[in-house]
């Protein structure tokens, strides 16, 4: 069976004046179905934008896309936008980091939620607010009522988040893609939001594509992570396999940079430098610059190759690929 | 412990004007600190957990004297005679920075309010050794605080504290802006200039993992009151207070399976209004017994270790 969501070699560039900027170089992707997979980066690594680019959300002419997006079998970059509006909502719902600015500041919650119920399912106007409420209660929000009743400025972040988690999965999605979707949350309400997302998703056979900074949060909700750096994967593979054994320079950078894993006031090892300007990318690794395994290998640009038997695992980095190749 | 605290605390309480009569008269308060005492010792870092809402940033600005209490005392106590000189490195340092300033006065600018009179030279001279300090390279100062990348800048706004030699650096959110590699880097730093120059940090954060890794002893805070206070191993070790196990639960761990509870629990804070007239955290406590309903005191629980929960202080 083909996959939900395929992305192969996808590059995206925004044209700027006299040049551009690369945010994607060359992704390659995929999700099954009810699975969650991750993609864990850190700011302008491309993670948001690849989940912009799977809805098609960004404005039409602003870039230039190759490769493919097959997502439902759809064609994403060559589909016409009214096979695009069937996709997003009913089959494939999306959920933000911010959820007051996914709502409407001037008008009630339940008006909301009753007009997307309705927009997607056809139902009448008492139908689709019956359903609002039995969603709402689905989220274990305890007095549905009065939350529709209110506008979102009333609501705490965590609750606005239930409420857009409840609307995400009122038309059966077969994916959904959450942006961060608990970054601005406190962390006692980010383990309720993530515990409520998965069992929906487990008891509604829905796949989810969770995209965050966080890799704690990946190692404990995510089956399948892709790590990412400047607009490329540089290692993907089973989320524990990642955790307990990563491959590519930049992965052991990032774990090793945690606090929690260096005792108290340890140093802590820092990823030299910073990213690279994504106007002016490396035609190599563009991990090269900052890295302790850089050889004469990384002028060119290395492919992601299997690191392990199963072959699940795979980075993409010249250096690994010696050790891997090597009897 | 027998050095003088550099800072004392007592009772502090902060509230806000929120509604007002026809006259104008406020009706209503926001209940932001609701007496907090505190000591911070000379040399120490004290880390201040919580989540948003607690009152971790309004305990910030009256430390760093932007907001007065309603009533408390704060009493500083310096190293050089007098009040201890105090700094601040705020969270974001995109808006905490000047933009239209170049880097050697942003950097200079504490300086040149406490010492009018210095020259030019003179200030760009301490701004270039400041600057040093936090491995900006000297030639950068003449820049302007968009052509640094977040880390820099966030060095910057370290510099910029270092610059009047204080005793005390307040330091609210200081990495939350910043991504995890970068953040390594500035918490390096912070534990290094703290060595070379015997600094007192009190670290504001959200984030345990951060507390953890650089403070010697952490407060934890609750609806604008200390609910747990101690050593860092006492508190994150050993967690009393059943706000501080549920924070501590919350936070995603590395390779550590979630439990499949908790999702229907109360999540949401009682408001800070009208205050809860009982114990502040009873609604979601899972100990809620008789006598939390009577406003709760910081008890000793053993040695330094210090719990706002008449259950789990009597506990042995």
């Amino acid at each position: 069976m083909a996959s939900l969501l395929s992305i192969q070699d996808l590059t995206l560039e925004f044209p700027i004046y006299r040049g551009s900027v690369r945010a994607l170089n060359g992704v390659t992707l995929r999700v099954e179905s009810r699975e969650i997979v991750g993609i864990v980066g850190e700011s302008g690594s491309g993670k948001s934008v690849t989940a912009m680019m799977v809805m098609r959300l960004l404005v039409e002419g602003s870039y230039r896309a190759r490769g493919s997006v097959t997502l439902l079998g759809q064609d994403v970059l060559r589909a016409s936008e009214a096979a695009m509006l069937e996709l997003r909502g009913s089959q494939v719902a999306m959920i933000f980091q911010e959820p007051m600015t996914a709502l409407n500041p001037t008008r009630k919650v339940g008006a909301q939620m009753v007009e997307v119920i309705r927009l997607h399912r056809g139902l009448s106007r008492a139908r689709a607010r019956t359903e609002a409420v039995a969603l709402l209660r689905d989220m274990h929000v305890a007095d549905p009522e009065r939350i529709l009743g209110n506008y979102p400025f009333e609501l705490s972040g965590g609750m606005r988040q239930r409420v857009l988690l409840a609307l995400a999965f009122s038309c059966q999605p077969k994916l959904l893609i959450a942006d961060e979707p608990t970054t601005a949350l406190d962390v006692t309400v980010q383990r309720q939001v993530l515990l409520l997302m998965r069992e929906k998703a487990r008891e509604k056979n829905a796949a989810i594509l969770f995209i965050t900074h966080d890799m704690a949060v990946v190692s404990q909700f995510c089956d399948r992570v892709y790590v990412m750096y400047a607009g490329g994967v540089v290692e993907d593979g089973p989320t524990a396999e990642v955790m307990a054994n990563p491959r590519h320079p930049y992965t052991r950078g990032l774990l090793g940079a945690l606090p929690d894993r260096t005792g108290s006031r340890g140093q802590l090892e820092a990823i030299q430098g910073s990213v690279p300007d994504l106007t002016r990318l490396p035609e190599g690794c563009a991990f090269a610059a900052r890295c302790p395994l850089v050889r004469e290998a990384c002028r060119q640009r290395p492919p992601l190759v299997v690191t392990d038997p199963a072959g699940r695992h795979r980075a993409a980095c010249w250096a690994v690929q010696e050790e891997v190749q090597a009897p | 412990m027998n050095t003088p605290p550099i800072l004392t605390l007592r009772g502090l309480q902060v509230r806000f004007p929120a509604g007002a009569d026809w006259l104008g008269r406020a009706n209503e308060h926001v209940h932001a600190l609701n007496g907090v005492d505190l000591d911070i010792r000379p040399g120490e870092t004290l880390g201040v957990v919580g989540e948003s809402g607690c009152g971790k940033t309004t305990l910030a600005m009256v430390l760093i004297g932007l907001i007065k209490p309603s009533s408390g005392t704060l009493e500083r106590n310096g190293a050089r005679g007098g009040s201890a000189n105090m700094q601040i490195v705020f969270q974001d340092p995109q808006s905490s920075l000047d933009p239209r300033l170049p880097v050697w006065r942003v950097i200079a600018e504490p300086l040149h309010v406490q010492r009018r009179g210095l020259s030019r030279a003179e200030l760009k001279r301490a701004a270039g050794a400041a600057a040093s300090q936090v491995e900006i390279p000297p030639d950068y100062l003449g820049r302007y605080p968009h052509e640094f990348s977040g880390g820099q800048r966030q060095r910057i706004a370290i510099a910029r504290a270092l610059i009047s030699e204080p005793d005390i650096i307040l330091l609210d959110e200081p990495t939350s802006a910043l991504d995890i590699s970068v953040q390594a880097q500035i918490l390096n730093l912070l534990n290094e200039l703290q060595r070379r120059r015997g600094l007192t940090y009190i670290l504001i954060s959200h984030n345990v993992s951060v507390v953890r890794h650089m403070s010697d002893r952490v407060a934890v805070m609750y609806l604008g009151q200390i609910v747990e206070l101690g050593t860092c191993e006492e508190v994150l070790q050993t967690p009393r207070h059943p706000y501080t196990r549920l924070l501590l639960e919350s936070v995603p761990r590395l390779g550590v399976p979630v439990a499949f509870d908790a999702v229907s629990s109360s999540t949401e804070l009682p408001s800070n209004r009208r205050l809860p007239a009982g114990c502040f955290f009873r609604d979601r406590c899972p100990l809620a017994r008789e006598g939390c309903d009577r406003p709760q005191a910081l008890l000793t629980a053993a040695g330094e270790h210090r719990v706002r929960c008449h259950v789990e202080a009597g506990q042995p």
